[in-house]
């Protein structure tokens, strides 16, 4: 037996899933948050019982990519699964449309009245229990956010109905939606409450645009502040007053043994061990991605989950849509890109609602080139950010053209057509701190399994290499290219390797070469340029092909040569 | 008075007349309960041909201005 849970996007399907099994899945306020099933377990009647959550869907006859995998799922179900119909309560008409849909192909259904706390505010008044004889199935409300009302639609489940309908028209469906909306749901006229105020206004193009850029520059002040503080007050001190002392005995230990103290805690810097460019496993392999990237992940998650929760999102969609529409897309892609601005593999994921191949394309290309992730930001500011602030400007200024100029070049170059934005835009609802935190933790503890091997896995690989010659090799193979066209010195290849690994690593192998402001520019935007890390470009196999990410990486290495040796010119 | 999405006033009411466009645009607008007779409001529409937000029942929908300028309206005074 296995239970599904099927709707609307944007209903609160996920929500009801992490109550029913516990399990951690993403939930934001914005539609199109679970791209692919989720499976979880839950205790049932004495056994465990899996739990499905599958993508939100308007209709179970869609071309796009995520709506095929919910169709496919329920048009082959085994006789003892059960559906919960997750409907939005405040939104019953075009719920319902979907719940038809569900009886004509006839699977077993419990409805889940979700969001049934807000029908109240709005001046909804729906009568459920005859909503549940007309329908003929369990019809429950749930307030999931609040955890109400799930317990009974637990002991629902045996009850769960099975209606065989023949299918049938468009009009014919609505018909017999209509009707039974006229008969329960009766809705009285509220005034506007202060979010609904606040909602005009954040859609309406000359408040809306000021909102949106105040919004965008506190959001960037507040990240910086908190990274930098958790940096200087927290992570800072406890690696110089707290584990440098740990460290000592081991390096006093291991001094005797060359290869091992070079590989553990590394070179001295000035008799000492330096944590930013020592480049050991223990010192700089630690200290990079706990003390200088994830305290920025960890601030940058904290709004993200905020602005995501709250349903700003989509209202950059709209004010935005006007211009991703130069770049053969459509608003609905800024997710993706705010998205990736932590990691690109949410962000590429995120473009699965958009509808054509060619937007996919565009977009995943666009994350994976001049979209700098949160360790990507992390290297670009500890590599540049002492030369001061022009510095971070002039790559982040540089990212944005390359970014602009690519989408441009792309949708100009590439047959077919941009589709429009179509998109549901969520109420502003207030975010539940548990919630908010939740995320940030799963987000950061993402990130951490995902950084701290291959940071210490490639600290590794290079310092063998470099004992081995090969360093000097490839530095030797790649100058016509790294030195020459782009200024720097033949040992940053050493970089330019493990930037396939991970980003971040970057700032231990470049920061000991004593490079200028300039040289570290180029380098960090070229870093950003040239390829993804290994587990975006895993990502965008999947998602495009194996002959579309060829493509794509042709274009990342023929921007990041173009681009570094420009630079090398004008700076 | 009939007026399309893209023609109306931020603030205008109205019923759904008429939706233009092929058999993939209906459909698409069907899915989002966006179709003929239903009530709807104009909330905002972005300049230089941007996308147009509309209220319709409880939820606010964008519809890109090509598509907007398709769907027709019998304004309410």
């Amino acid at each position: 037996m296995r239970i599904l849970l099927a709707g609307n996007p944007n209903v609160g399907k996920s929500v009801v899933f992490s109550r029913l099994t516990g399990a951690k899945v993403f939930i934001s306020n914005f539609p199109g948050t679970t791209v692919s099933y989720a499976k979880g377990y839950m205790h049932y009647q004495g056994k465990t019982v899996e739990v499905i959550d599958l993508p939100g869907t308007y209709s179970l006859s869609s071309s796009a990519k995520d709506e095929q995998v919910t169709r496919d799922i329920l048009s082959s179900l085994s006789e003892d699964d059960i559906v919960i119909n997750v409907v939005d309560a405040t939104n019953l008409e075009r719920n319902l449309n979907f719940t038809f849909q569900l009886f004509e192909i006839g699977v077993p259904l419990v409805v889940a009245l979700n969001m049934w706390d807000e029908t109240k505010h709005k001046g909804i008044y729906i009568d459920a229990p005859q909503l549940e004889s007309l329908l003929n199935v369990p019809v429950i409300p749930t307030s999931a956010l609040r955890g109400e009302g799930i317990f009974t639609l637990i002991n629902k489940i045996p009850e769960a109905g099975t209606i065989h309908i023949p299918p049938r028209s468009i009009h014919e469906r609505w018909g017999n939606v209509g009707d039974i909306i006229s008969k329960i749901q009766t809705i009285k006229q509220k005034d506007h409450t202060f979010f609904e105020r606040l909602d005009e206004l954040s859609l309406k193009p000359l408040t809306g645009i000021p909102i949106a850029l105040i919004v965008i520059f506190v959001i960037f002040l507040i990240v910086r502040f908190i990274g930098e503080s958790l940096i200087g007050y927290v992570f800072d001190p406890f690696f110089s007053e707290i584990y440098k002392p740990l460290l000592l005995p081991i390096h006093n230990y291991l001094s005797d043994y060359n290869i091992l103290h070079t590989i553990f805690i590394g070179n001295l810097v000035e008799g000492s061990i330096n944590f930013e460019q020592s480049f050991g496993i223990l010192t700089t392999g630690l200290y990079v991605p706990f003390a200088m990237v994830l305290p920025y992940v960890f601030s940058f998650y904290l709004m993200l989950g905020i602005l995501e929760d709250v349903g700003y999102l989509p209202r950059l969609s709209v004010l935005g849509d006007n211009f991703m529409h130069k770049l053969g897309l459509h608003g609905q892609s800024i997710i993706s890109m705010i998205l990736g601005l932590g990691c690109a593999v949410p962000g590429m994921l995120a473009a699965r609602p958009l509808k054509s191949k060619r937007e996919r394309f565009i977009a995943l290309t666009l994350i994976a080139i001049a979209i700098p992730c949160a360790s990507q930001s992390a290297m670009i500011f500890g590599l540049v950010g002492k030369f001061g602030g022009q510095y971070v400007m002039i790559v982040y200024g540089t990212l944005a053209v390359v970014w602009i100029f690519t989408g441009y070049i792309l949708h100009k170059i590439m047959p077919g057509m941009s589709p429009e934005l179509l998109m549901e835009i969520p109420p502003y609802r207030a975010p539940m701190p548990a919630m908010v935190l939740k995320k940030v933790g799963m987000r950061i503890t993402s990130f951490l399994k995902e950084a701290i091997p291959y940071m210490l896995a490639g600290i590794l690989l290079i310092n063998i290499l470099y004992s081995l010659g090969i360093i000097e090799f490839l530095g030797n193979l790649m100058s016509p290219i790294i030195t020459n066209l782009m200024g720097l010195p033949q040992d940053s290849v050493s970089a330019f390797i493990m930037g396939f690994l991970r980003k971040d690593i970057a700032i231990g192998i470049l920061s000991p070469m004593g490079l200028t402001a300039e040289q570290l520019t180029i380098a960090s935007t070229v870093l950003t340029i040239y390829f993804p890390c290994i587990a975006a470009f895993a990502i965008m196999v999947k998602e495009l092909g194996f002959k579309d990410m060829l493509k794509a990486a042709g274009i990342m290495l023929f921007l990041a040569i173009f681009v570094g040796t420009a630079m090398n010119l004008i700076l | 008075m009939i007026k399309s999405l893209v023609e109306m006033k931020s603030g205008d009411k109205g019923v759904i007349h008429e939706i233009k466009g092929g058999a993939y645009a209906q459909k698409n607008f069907d899915d989002l309960g966006i179709r003929v007779n239903k009530h709807i409001t104009k909330i905002s529409g972005m300049f230089m041909r941007g996308p147009v937000t509309i209220k319709i029942d409880n939820t606010k929908i964008a519809i890109g201005f090509g598509m907007a300028s398709k769907v027709f309206v019998t304004l309410s005074e």
